[in-house]
């Protein structure tokens, strides 16, 4: 860990923040494309079977 | 071979779901990368101290919010122009990726600028239009929400496109244009003079170009997940026509 000297909770607070939203942002993203795959796939399934 | 061919929604998802492992990989490569270089090998500067390393997150964050409006933007106009629904859900698909990263840029230029500055918060031309460029993202967002038409809500949202990218520029060049307010000129310039060293620059270049990667992987990713979400609901309202007739 560097020395951030008396700016030690300005660096933290702005790499917390922004790490914490494009770790948001990520997770996100990739649970609603999970559920939209599958369901999307349940409905093309449910299509399928009943012709 | 044509750049139209990818208005498939079939072709753009087969060339995507091939191009999105790479594309997570660079991204993370780059960012954790060039974040590393900049928090632990780079040196204090001489005015700003330790508050410089808050560069490697703001200044992507700023290039990527005014690029991700831009993006949109042009998706926007070929939907309006060719009526490509793959490009209507693209601009739908960044904008989210484009509010994070403005909020990334005023969260940090507020948490950097109250000990260099003395205030969080200061009616600057930049930080002014980049607080309205958020807006617009925000407006962007629940305007698509608002209407369940979906090539009305495409319209109306291009059209926002278009008015919200006058802040999209503002926020670019308005250290150019007005030479008032705190906020200091471009960080990366051509010209050597005005360039930050190249001590920052080269973990910052790293920093920007992950960014960048990072939200290609977020759009694919997402504008496969709209057209998924599209697929899906025609199939259900097909089914729900097929069980009333």
């Amino acid at each position: 860990m560097p020395d951030l000297g008396k700016y030690t909770d300005t660096v933290l607070s702005a790499y917390g923040v922004s790490l914490l939203l494009l770790l948001g942002l990520l997770v996100l993203t990739l649970r609603r494309g999970a559920k939209i795959r599958a369901r999307l796939r349940e409905v093309e399934h449910r299509i399928e079977r009943n012709g | 071979m044509s750049i139209w061919e990818y208005a498939n929604p079939k072709k753009f998802l087969t060339t995507s779901e091939r191009l999105l492992p790479p594309l997570w990989g660079l991204s993370a490569v780059l960012m954790l990368g060039g974040l590393i270089w900049g928090f632990f090998f780079t040196p204090d500067d001489y005015r700003q101290g330790a508050t410089v390393k808050i560069i490697y997150l703001h200044v992507p964050a700023a290039l990527m919010a005014i690029n991700a409006w831009f993006m949109m933007l042009v998706a926007s106009l070929i939907w309006v122009i060719r009526r490509h629904h793959v490009s209507a859900l693209a601009a739908r698909a960044a904008a989210p990726v484009g509010i994070v990263m403005t909020l990334i840029a005023l969260v940090t230029g507020a948490i950097w600028g109250q000990p260099m500055w003395g205030t969080w918060w200061a009616w600057d031309p930049r930080l002014t239009s980049f607080l309205v460029l958020f807006l617009f993202y925000l407006g962007y967002i629940a305007l698509w929400e608002a209407i369940d038409n979906p090539d009305t809500a495409a319209d109306l949202t291009a059209i926002l496109c278009l008015v919200g990218s006058v802040f999209a520029v503002l926020s670019r060049y308005a250290v150019n244009f007005w030479n008032q307010g705190l906020h200091q000129g471009a960080s990366l310039s051509l010209d050597k003079e005005e360039n930050v060293a190249d001590v920052f620059a080269y973990p910052l270049y790293a920093c920007m170009a992950g960014f960048a990667v990072f939200f290609v992987a977020l759009v694919f990713y997402r504008t496969g997940t709209e057209i998924r979400a599209r697929r899906m609901a025609a199939l259900i309202a097909r089914e729900r026509m097929a069980a009333d007739a």
